[in-house]
């Protein structure tokens, strides 16, 4: 590290949107060649913080000194060229276009007034080597896997001499092996005297990667420590203001009959044979790798996507699902992992988006009742503690957690019996993971016959009875022994040749 | 907090109520600087004028709130009045139909037109853009064809009196008009339809995840919006006495300002009918205002114009 010198300082920084006071008062401080990580509760604050910085946002009041000098006028653009760049966790490129093209947008070297294209494939193809990414940089962005994409948004920050690198959870699309290369290209640039503040909700990487953590709650920064000095339960605490006792929950689950069989279900070319059943009372977890095919094989059972081949029974009878219109009325229901894609309507409110799925049960005529709509939502804004001024605000407004508690609240309203949860605690913080853990929990003490898919094995051996490991399309293992689930075990099938 | 609460709902009255507030100040800066503006006969002119577009700006409010466009309704609307005019005809004194059949063919040319948008948007997956950029030049050929390129004239005495006529104090047009206004608010406010309408806008994807057969009813909207642009069509053809294959260019484009002033967004699943009216209703009444005060047709279509760019970006404004 070079010396403790401080690159940029943020002073008493204070911003409100209407209804929220999103930060007061926060003194922050970035020192040359650290990684800092921000930790908190998603709506604590961190990201209003560094959309300030970064001039998406203007304070309304306080100070920012950046690399020995007031840094008041801001926005996007001007702030890149000072030398501050953000990693989006949704990553942002023009898709059809090459890594070259995308590393010299807006700032395009010109011969003669046209595109000097050989030029600018030569110095992008040096960036990438110089970060140590084996790219060619004529291809185009979206033929790249996520990690890779992400390595070359890091390999522009860089290419624009940055000396604040803001990377919002760079891990939640990318694999174990990928997350090691990426922590290598994280030290190359701190031995640079790069400044890299690291938001993320993962725990163990926080305290692998970073020098020091800044844990942030309700707007307010509440510490800052030497990463070696602290421990989890220290920052739990601290980002949720309270011990939190259990994170999972006690499993004690009776198992019923069988709920849903599935036998050799196939999709060309991305999941090939696919068997398994779900009991009443039953969590089975659904592990792998991201892109082995568990997402796919969910959403053809829910009818988002067709089937090639394969049967689906329903408590032993066989059935037909075309269209997700199919799956509701046979008692299945989906968390989609894409919340704002697939799971949720963004412009529309809690209430509507809570009904949505289920207007035809619960309304006979085509006219909706508001009195008895407006009961269904408060009954479930109140029963998942969903947190929001009234059921007529935006889901958009929502923060994650809440949000993917509104997409619960549906298929509670829908009263499915089978409940498909495909990654159902992604990019929401601990707090309201726990809380979706015993809510999962219950369900299947309900009876409810629960299958979760989950990148984060942890979730996996916290919550299931019987885990199914998927490697490449395929089951590569099944655990039914409840003692043999673990890590170790999981691992060894879903990266089994 | 409370101080912020208090912005907010500032924020939200302007938001809710800065068309009307708009269409509030238009009217009172026309009656105060002009004699004739305010005066029983021209509000009720207002009205009769902005009834066609009310109608075709109704069916253009359900097609945008799914994420589409109509491009066609002024075509449309042409071809549904030529057709009408052609069965309302009178022959030695007598009209040639009973008065029904002239009615519902104008209606269902409209229908069937919606249909055909309807099936290629939602079925073949064609950009309602395209579709109906597409529609509304064969609509118009078509209704030249039939008609032969001329007004059809000859229209039965009672269509003809039909439009004039105020027999409960407003014109039948006006009548006919409010009457539709207040079942397509129900349908949009009050039923599943209407909800699905918004959800699809909203996202598509999600809609469908949540059961909703977003092709059927995508189908059904486009087919429900030619029926009344048909509706249209025959009224316009009543008050103008003739079936005339011309009739309509623009109109489409009046149909969507009305529908963006009033604040529904172009991708989709946000806005309202209440809106839409308003923005009828802005556009209604600066024509007519600027009529009074002679300014010459050139310079209100530049009015027109960045009204409606000035609207939306208002909203764009609000919205941050």
């Amino acid at each position: 590290m070079s010396g403790n010198e401080v690159i940029l300082q943020m002073k008493d920084i204070s911003k409100s949107f209407p209804g929220v006071q999103a930060l007061s008062g926060v003194s922050y401080e970035l020192q040359k060649g650290e990684v800092h990580a921000l930790m908190g509760e998603n709506g604590a604050g961190k990201s209003t913080l560094m959309k300030i910085l970064t001039g998406a946002y203007k304070e309304d009041t306080g100070e920012i000194i950046f690399d020995g000098a007031p840094f008041m006028k801001r926005d996007e653009r001007t702030t890149l060229s000072a030398g501050i760049a953000m990693i989006h966790q949704e990553l942002s490129f023009v898709p059809y276009l090459t890594i070259a093209e995308n590393l010299f947008l807006g700032r395009e070297i010109m011969k003669s007034g046209v595109l000097d294209k050989r030029r600018m494939n030569e110095l992008a193809g040096e960036w990438l080597k110089n970060l140590g990414v084996d790219l060619d940089p004529k291809r185009k962005m979206n033929s790249l896997m996520v990690s890779e994409q992400q390595m070359v948004e890091i390999t522009k920050a860089v290419s624009y001499n940055a000396k604040i690198i803001i990377m919002d959870e760079p891990t939640s699309a990318i694999t174990d092996r990928e997350v090691e290369k990426l922590f290598g290209t994280i030290r190359d640039l701190k031995a640079k005297g790069v400044a890299i503040v690291y938001i993320s909700h993962k725990m163990d990487e926080i305290l692998q990667i970073s020098d020091r953590v800044t844990v942030f709650r309700d707007g307010e920064l509440i510490s800052t420590n030497d990463a070696k000095d602290i421990t989890m339960d220290q920052i739990v605490i601290d980002m949720v203001g309270r011990e939190l006792t259990e994170v999972y929950p006690e499993k004690e689950h009776n198992l019923g009959e069988e709920m849903l069989r599935v036998e050799g279900l196939k999709r060309e070319g991305v999941f090939n044979d696919i068997s398994f059943t779900v009991h009443r009372g039953e969590v089975v977890g659904f592990a792998g790798l991201m892109g082995s095919g568990r997402t796919e094989t969910m959403r053809c059972i829910y009818g988002l996507d067709k089937l090639d081949a394969g049967k689906i029974f329903i408590q032993g009878k066989e059935v037909a699902i075309k269209h997700p219109r199919d799956a509701i009325k046979y008692g299945i229901g989906l968390v989609n992992e894409d919340r704002k894609g697939v799971g949720l309507l963004l412009p529309l409110s809690v209430k509507h988006n809570l009904t949505l799925s289920n207007l035809d049960k619960y309304f006979k005529s085509p006219i909706i009742q508001r009195a008895k709509e407006n009961e269904l939502a408060e009954r479930m804004i109140k029963e998942l503690r969903i947190k929001t001024p009234s059921r007529n605000q935006l889901v958009n407004n929502l923060s994650g957690g809440n949000q993917q508690k509104v997409v619960l609240g549906k298929i509670l309203l829908d009263e499915s019996d089978i409940l498909i949860m495909d990654e159902p605690t992604r990019g929401i913080d601990i707090g309201a993971k726990s809380e979706i853990y015993h809510m999962i929990n219950d369900l299947a003490k309900s009876g409810k016959a629960v299958i979760v898919v989950s990148s984060e094995m942890p979730e996996i051996v916290g919550l299931a009875d019987k885990v199914i490991v998927m490697h490449e399309g395929a089951i590569k293992g099944e655990i039914t022994d409840p003692n043999e689930i673990q890590q170790e075990k999981i691992m060894e099938f879903a990266i089994a040749q | 907090m409370e101080e912020l609460t208090k912005k907010n709902m500032a924020g939200d009255i302007f938001r809710k109520f800065g068309i009307v507030i708009a269409l509030a100040i238009l009217f009172i800066v026309f009656s105060a600087i002009t004699n004739a503006f305010f005066t029983p006969a021209n509000l009720l002119t207002i009205l009769v004028q902005t009834s066609i577009n009310i109608l075709l700006a109704i069916a253009t409010t359900f097609i945008v709130l799914t994420g589409g466009i109509d491009l066609s309704s002024g075509s449309v609307l042409a071809i549904a009045g030529v057709v009408f005019a052609m069965f309302a005809k009178e022959v030695d004194g007598v009209p040639e139909y009973p008065v029904v059949v002239p009615v519902v063919m104008g209606i269902l040319v409209g229908l069937l037109f919606g249909l055909f948008n309807g099936v290629i948007v939602a079925k073949a997956k064609v950009a309602p853009f395209i579709v109906t950029l597409g529609t509304m030049t064969i609509a118009r050929g078509a209704a030249l064809l039939l008609a032969d390129g001329r007004p059809v004239s000859g229209m039965a005495q009672g269509f003809k009196d039909f439009a004039g006529k105020s027999p409960l104090g407003l014109p039948n047009i006006v009548i006919v008009m409010i009457i539709m206004a207040v079942i397509f608010t129900f349908i949009l406010t009050k039923t599943k339809f209407g909800r699905y309408v918004y959800a699809i806008g909203g996202n598509e994807e999600a809609a469908r995840a949540s059961g909703i057969a977003t092709s059927n009813i995508k189908l059904v909207v486009y087919t429900m919006a030619g029926a009344i642009i048909g509706l249209a069509g025959v009224l316009q053809a009543c008050r103008i006495n003739v079936g005339q294959p011309n009739v309509g260019q623009g109109y489409e484009m009046n149909a969507i300002s009305a529908v963006v002033i009033g604040g529904t967004s172009l991708s989709g699943g946000v806005g309202s009918m209440w809106g839409t009216l308003i923005g009828a209703f802005i556009i209604g009444i600066l024509n007519n205002g600027l009529d009074m005060l002679g300014v010459s047709s050139y310079w209100q279509q530049v009015v027109s114009g960045a009204i409606i760019i000035g609207a939306v970006m208002m909203d764009r404004t609000n919205k941050k």
